[in-house]
């Protein structure tokens, strides 16, 4: 078993109308056994940025720390907030900076800029960006989550209508994935403000 | 005096010591069981690691009882599986001077697989008939031949992308207020099994080709083959 699956975890991303969603499960395991249900894994970056780090949890507090730091420190540098393109620049930069001894943990980063337009990305161990205008998905039970996505997601849902897409993605993949679940968070980015929901499912 | 060391190094050299009688040849296959029908849909492509062998070569095949054996993982074994569970079906009718019935050809198979326990068939079937009752009736089994009769089964290389959905639009899991135990409608199974497999097409290397569709109720086997993306 790899590292990247000892604690467990789900984390998924997609894009609506004029809105984006960031949802992940809830679990912390060491291996089989569940630890803690109640763990954090989607990281608020600014009133607009979300950030989901799947993976290794002794990483995943460390990376959200570190990103707390240096959003802070580019928001004193450059007196306004970051955009979500840039901070996914920057995510990739501090995981590309350990190439050799990475953080095992792959970012998946949901806002909305500016101008209001969706930003969505994922990316691996190391850095690498993965761009889309649909979904993105990582974590344990990323195979389930493509099936999922794959099939459920459509362009231009509204935030109403995402929010039910992404839960049902999540929902499902989880259930079909023994480390990852046990409760579940989701994100709605809309223009207007972010709607946080947490999730009732299968504790099994 | 050659050391132990220099006997030693050239067997690890050469790779051809690690073989293997198994191959996964890829592909996928799902049955849905309706009121009075079930339906199996399996891929067509064949494939050996990154080669695709051919694009067209079914891996569900109709039995002389009107089953329907889906198949995934080795070709050879789910062919020489297909051919034993057949000949047995003939014995069976032979013996009994009537055709075998779908869920003794689920316990059939089941046998079949099991006496192979120690050097199994690598082969995850789906069987697929009508009951005594005229009632859809899917058995899903493992390699070694423990089966269960399902309402909805997937089984191969994308079965990781097309399980989570189906629990989620056959058994409706996490939609309140659905009833589970509804079955779908015919046309209902259909769309769901063309968008599954053209969903996992996009994601899964060895899911792709044409899809195979077969639907089993009181008037026979019907197929249906439609094309999937080819890339």
């Amino acid at each position: 078993m790899s590292i990247m699956q000892y604690n467990g975890s789900a984390v998924v991303a997609m894009v609506g109308k004029n809105c984006v969603a960031i949802a992940a499960d809830k679990r912390l395991g060491q291996r089989a056994l569940t630890v803690d249900m109640d763990f954090q894994k989607v990281f608020p970056v600014t009133d607009r940025t979300y950030v989901g780090l799947p993976g290794l949890a002794t990483d995943v507090k460390t990376l959200s720390d570190r990103f707390r730091m240096r959003v802070n420190l580019y928001r004193h540098r450059e007196e306004r907030v970051i955009e979500p393109e840039t901070f996914a620049n920057m995510v990739s930069q501090i995981m590309y900076e350990r190439r050799f001894g990475p953080y095992f943990v792959e970012p998946v980063v949901a806002g909305l800029d500016k101008k209001n337009k969706p930003f969505i990305c994922g990316m691996d161990l190391l850095g690498c960006l993965n761009y889309a205008n649909d979904f993105v998905v990582s974590g344990t039970a990323s195979d389930n989550l493509f099936g999922m996505c794959e099939s459920l997601w459509e362009p231009d849902l509204e935030p109403e209508e995402l929010f039910e897409t992404i839960s049902q993605c999540l929902l499902n993949a989880v259930d079909r994935d023994a480390v990852s679940g046990w409760g579940a968070v989701v994100h709605i980015i809309t223009p207007d403000g972010v709607i946080t929901r947490d999730l009732k499912c299968r504790m099994d | 005096m050659r050391t132990a060391t220099a006997v030693a190094a050239p067997i690890e050299a050469h790779g051809h010591n690690h073989w293997s009688p198994y191959v996964d040849n890829g592909g996928t296959t799902l049955a849905i069981a309706g009121e009075d029908y079930v339906l199996v849909a399996s891929d067509t492509r064949q494939s050996d690691g990154y080669a695709i062998n051919s694009r067209y070569e079914p891996k569900a095949f109709v039995l002389s009882n009107n089953a329907v054996l889906g198949t995934s993982g080795c070709v050879a074994d789910a062919k020489r599986l297909c051919e034993v569970l057949e000949q047995r079906a003939q014995l069976y009718q032979h013996k009994h001077d009537r055709q075998i019935s779908t869920p003794a050809l689920a316990r059939l198979l089941s046998n079949t697989m099991y006496n192979r326990r120690m050097l199994p068939y690598y082969v995850f079937p789906v069987l697929a008939g009508l009951d005594s009752e005229g009632r859809g009736a899917a058995y899903a089994y493992d390699a070694i031949g423990s089966m269960e009769r399902v309402t909805n089964s997937c089984f191969g290389s994308a079965e990781t992308l097309i399980q989570p959905f189906l629990d989620n639009q056959v058994a409706r899991n996490n939609q309140r207020g659905a009833d589970p135990e509804r079955l779908l409608t015919r046309q209902e199974a259909l769309k769901i099994a063309i968008d599954a497999f053209t969903s996992a097409t996009e994601r899964d290397i060895y899911t792709g080709d044409y899809l195979e569709i077969f639907i089993i109720d009181a008037a026979g086997v019907h197929k249906e083959t439609r094309e999937l993306k080819h890339d």
